[in-house]
């Protein structure tokens, strides 16, 4: 979707010499480009101003470096600030006296009653005994879907008739969690807009009737500039004491996280990943700080590599990657472990940089084409895996005719794999590696 | 357009009017053209979540016509400035909902809480009193109690809902509406579908399967396949109009909650690189909170004095 702001910066300072220091003139080129990539991530303008302002501080006068280039240096800085607003996760305060009462407000359709849900599962599972409460009585059949959610988890929803005033209903869920031993009380409020005056001061009373040692706003990933003022809104009537973002499985680079943190101050404490009940994380700010860059996700993407990846393979083909005997085989092998990450396009959202190639070409068209180079690599024998060059013209129109694909295609395998080859035997040489270790590594 | 009502579009625009754009209107009644109106002007569009791309490209053509037809006046720019907004928005097959057929198919799609269901109840109304038959198809079987949502809605404005058991397959529910919709002599089918957000393959394939489906069954249907986008988006919008209508021909949008602060500027941009047409808005929570989508009323709106 969008280029990652590292390119971006690269072809900035393509002209740049590497040696003495960042001139007040390379930084302002630069900025324009770290100004464009946080508007299209949807931070606040305003927002924006600012944060550029720290950068250009930080930035002018910066010593270049050899093994860093000074585009990767400027979004280090870049993903540091960011940091630095997102600021750390926090837990939930279930301090004080029980009941703890959670309360959850926000726009219509952001997401609350499904993150109650969420919530309630996340908190049941470390032996906490949670109650829901129904208080949005004015959207259609908001209730019903509460009671749904609590029945599939096995969770108690407190309701009351649709006549009641919400303050009422949260009241009354408070005496029945006492009496029923349910030591977190969780308040599904109605999605309002934050100038609807009526509405703000519903949720002033049941604030007052309930005294929630957490007040979360939830807010959608996708929010545009008003997430300042809608987060503004909400704080000033019922003091927030944190954020939870949803729908982060998608594409939005979530700009909205640095606007409302700017604003209220207060600290992102989960993220919405999923319709699922059990699709919710603890808030990792390196990880949305990439994001918001444009850097993927690849924190998610090594843990899950972690997770599905069998290690032993992935040494022994990572040692001959680097020794140079990497071959055919070891090629289907890491297939293989590929696939096991999962449908490509998701994979690929994950990589930095990558968002690019899905403009492109379509990641069905790239399954396809990893179908295919497997079905060429299995209709080899292990000699011609192992050593492709004996790969003559009857061979190459043999496996052709196995895999079902062309002889051109298995000729372009062939030299696409002896490209790779050149590439990793330049690796080897410890100042390259180096290099392309500072690439991944330099944002720790 | 059709029985389009002027004074409801002012009224859930005014706030809007009241802040970014409303500043606009300031900015550009008085005086002469300035560097500093520019970069103002730039500013407020990029904070209507026109984005920054769009901005700075509609700044700069209308300070290229600026200059060649030697305008110099502010009020003169904003002129300008309107039509090559309303110029983003127009000229667009109009929208086949009012062509005469036996059964007119329109489905609707959209990302997770965009506002699908409550429009749909809110166009059902809106076809109902121009005397229109509507049956609605209840295709959201996955999200919880979406099928009771509907069936409120339902009842409200008077239009049969079709409905299967949670979890039941969509295009069984697509399938049977619209076969209840032949069998009554009902004009119209709007079906209603789970929100998906438009980076998830499976789920897309999914809207494609009902697209056939109803093919299959009405002679060019869908003629109308809604993407519902919240006008609280901001440039994530853009995104989902790309990949909804690349998966399944989106041919309209509505826009809802624009009776927030939210300034729906995203329209501009979708109309710019996708020329995809908005055919409502949204403003408001109610069945007549529904607003056919005029470009010029639009902007004028915008603009207008407080
Ligand atoms: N993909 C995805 N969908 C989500 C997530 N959280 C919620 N949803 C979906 O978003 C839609 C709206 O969620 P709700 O929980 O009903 O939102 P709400 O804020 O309670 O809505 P109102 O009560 O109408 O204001 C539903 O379709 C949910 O399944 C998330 O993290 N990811
Ligand atoms: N203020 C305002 N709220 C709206 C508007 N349109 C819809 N809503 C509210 O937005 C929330 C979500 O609306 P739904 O119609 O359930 O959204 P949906 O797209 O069907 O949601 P899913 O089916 O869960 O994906 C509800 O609380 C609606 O009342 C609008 O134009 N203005
Ligand atoms: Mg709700
Ligand atoms: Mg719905």
């Amino acid at each position: 979707m969008f280029e990652s702001l590292q390119d971006k910066l690269q072809g900035v300072f393509e002209q740049l010499n590497r040696r003495g220091r960042l001139s007040e003139a390379d930084v302002k080129l630069a900025l324009r480009e770290v100004r464009m990539a946080l508007l299209e991530a949807d931070v606040n303008f305003k927002v924006v101003k600012e944060f550029v302002g720290r950068i250009r501080e930080r930035a002018i006068g910066i010593e270049l470096s050899k093994n860093i280039t000074p585009g990767q240096q400027v979004v280090k800085i870049v993903h540091e600030e960011l940091l630095e607003t997102l600021g750390d996760s926090a837990p939930l305060d279930l301090g004080g006296k029980s009941p703890h009462v959670i309360m959850l407000v926000g726009l219509q359709g952001s997401g609350k009653t499904t993150t109650a849900a969420k919530l309630a599962l996340h908190l049941r599972k470390s032996k906490h005994s949670p109650l829901l409460v129904a208080a949005d009585t004015r959207r259609p059949a908001a209730i019903e879907q509460l009671k749904v959610l609590g029945r599939q988890l096995d969770i108690p929803v407190y309701s009351e008739d649709s006549s009641v005033p919400p303050p009422d209903i949260c009241a009354n869920a408070i005496k029945v969690a006492k009496a029923g031993a349910n030591n977190i009380v969780i308040l599904d409020t109605a999605g309002r807009l934050q100038i609807d005056e009526a509405l703000m001061d519903e949720l002033v009373q049941i604030k007052q009737r309930t005294s929630p040692k957490e007040v979360l706003l939830v807010a959608d990933s996708m929010t545009g500039q008003e997430a300042v003022r809608v987060a503004e809104g909400f704080d000033e009537k019922v003091d927030l004491t944190g954020l939870i973002l949803t729908k982060i499985d998608g594409d939005a680079r979530g700009g909205a996280a640095i606007s409302i943190r700017s604003v209220t101050g207060v600290p992102i404490k989960f993220l919405g990943t999923g319709e699922k009940l059990n699709e919710i994380e603890v808030f990792h700010p390196d990880r949305l700080a990439s994001r918001i860059l444009g850097m993927g996700d690849v924190l998610t993407l090594i843990e899950r590599a972690e997770e599905v990846i069998d290690e032993e393979v992935a040494e022994r083909s990572a040692k001959k990657l680097l020794e140079g005997n990497f071959n055919l085989e070891d090629f289907l092998e890491q297939l293989q472990q590929i696939k096991k990450l999962g449908p490509l396009n998701k994979v690929i959202d994950m990589l930095p940089g990558m968002g690019d190639i899905t403009k492109t070409i379509s990641t069905d068209d790239m399954e396809d084409r990893l179908k295919r180079t497997q079905a060429i690599i299995n209709s080899m024998t292990l000699t011609e895996r192992r050593n492709p060059k004996i790969l003559n013209s009857s061979r190459k129109k043999r496996v052709a005719k196995g895999s079902g694909t062309t002889v051109q295609e298995i000729n372009q395998l062939i030299s696409q794999f002896r490209q790779m080859q050149k590439m990793m035997k330049k690796l080897r040489n410890p100042r390259a590696r180096q290099n392309l270790m500072n690439m991944f590594g330099g944002f720790r | 357009m059709f029985g389009f009502n002027r004074n409801k579009i002012k009224e859930g625009l005014t706030r809007t009017r009241n802040s970014v754009f409303g500043q606009i209107t300031t900015l550009m009644g008085g005086g002469d053209i300035d560097d500093e109106m520019w970069e103002d002007l730039e500013a407020l569009l990029i904070q209507a979540d026109v984005g920054a791309e769009t901005s700075m490209e509609l700044i700069e053509t209308v300070r290229e016509r600026v200059q060649r037809e030697g305008i110099y006046r502010a009020v003169d720019a904003q002129r300008v400035l309107k039509e090559e907004m309303q110029n983003l928005l127009d000229g667009y097959a109009p929208s086949k909902i009012d062509e005469h057929r036996l059964v007119t198919v329109i489905l609707v799609v959209g990302v997770n809480g965009s506002g699908k269901t409550t429009t749909i109840a809110k166009l059902a109304n809106y076809y109902q009193k121009q005397g229109r038959r509507v049956i609605l198809g209840a295709g959201d079987t996955f999200r919880a109690a979406a099928i009771d949502q509907l069936k409120i809605w339902g009842e409200r404005v008077g239009s049969t809902v079709i409905a299967h058991q949670e979890n039941a397959d969509p295009g069984a529910v697509v399938f049977d509406s619209l076969k209840s919709a032949l069998a009554r002599k009902a004009d119209m089918v709007i079906i209603d579908t789970a929100g998906r957000l438009h980076t998830k393959f499976n789920l897309m394939k999914e809207v494609e399967k009902l697209k056939s489906i109803a093919r299959k069954q009405v002679h060019g249907a869908p003629h109308e396949t809604l993407l519902v986008l919240d006008g609280t988006t901001g440039q994530n919008a853009l995104s989902q109009a790309k990949h909804f209508k690349k998966a399944v021909e989106i041919t309209g949008v509505v826009v809802t909650k624009l009776d927030g602060t939210a300034k729906g500027g995203v329209v501009l941009a979708i109309g710019k690189t996708l020329e995809v047409p908005v055919r409502f808005i949204g403003v408001g929570e109610g069945v007549d909170d529904l607003i056919p989508f005029d470009s010029k009323a639009f902007v004028d709106g915008l603009f207008e004095e407080v």
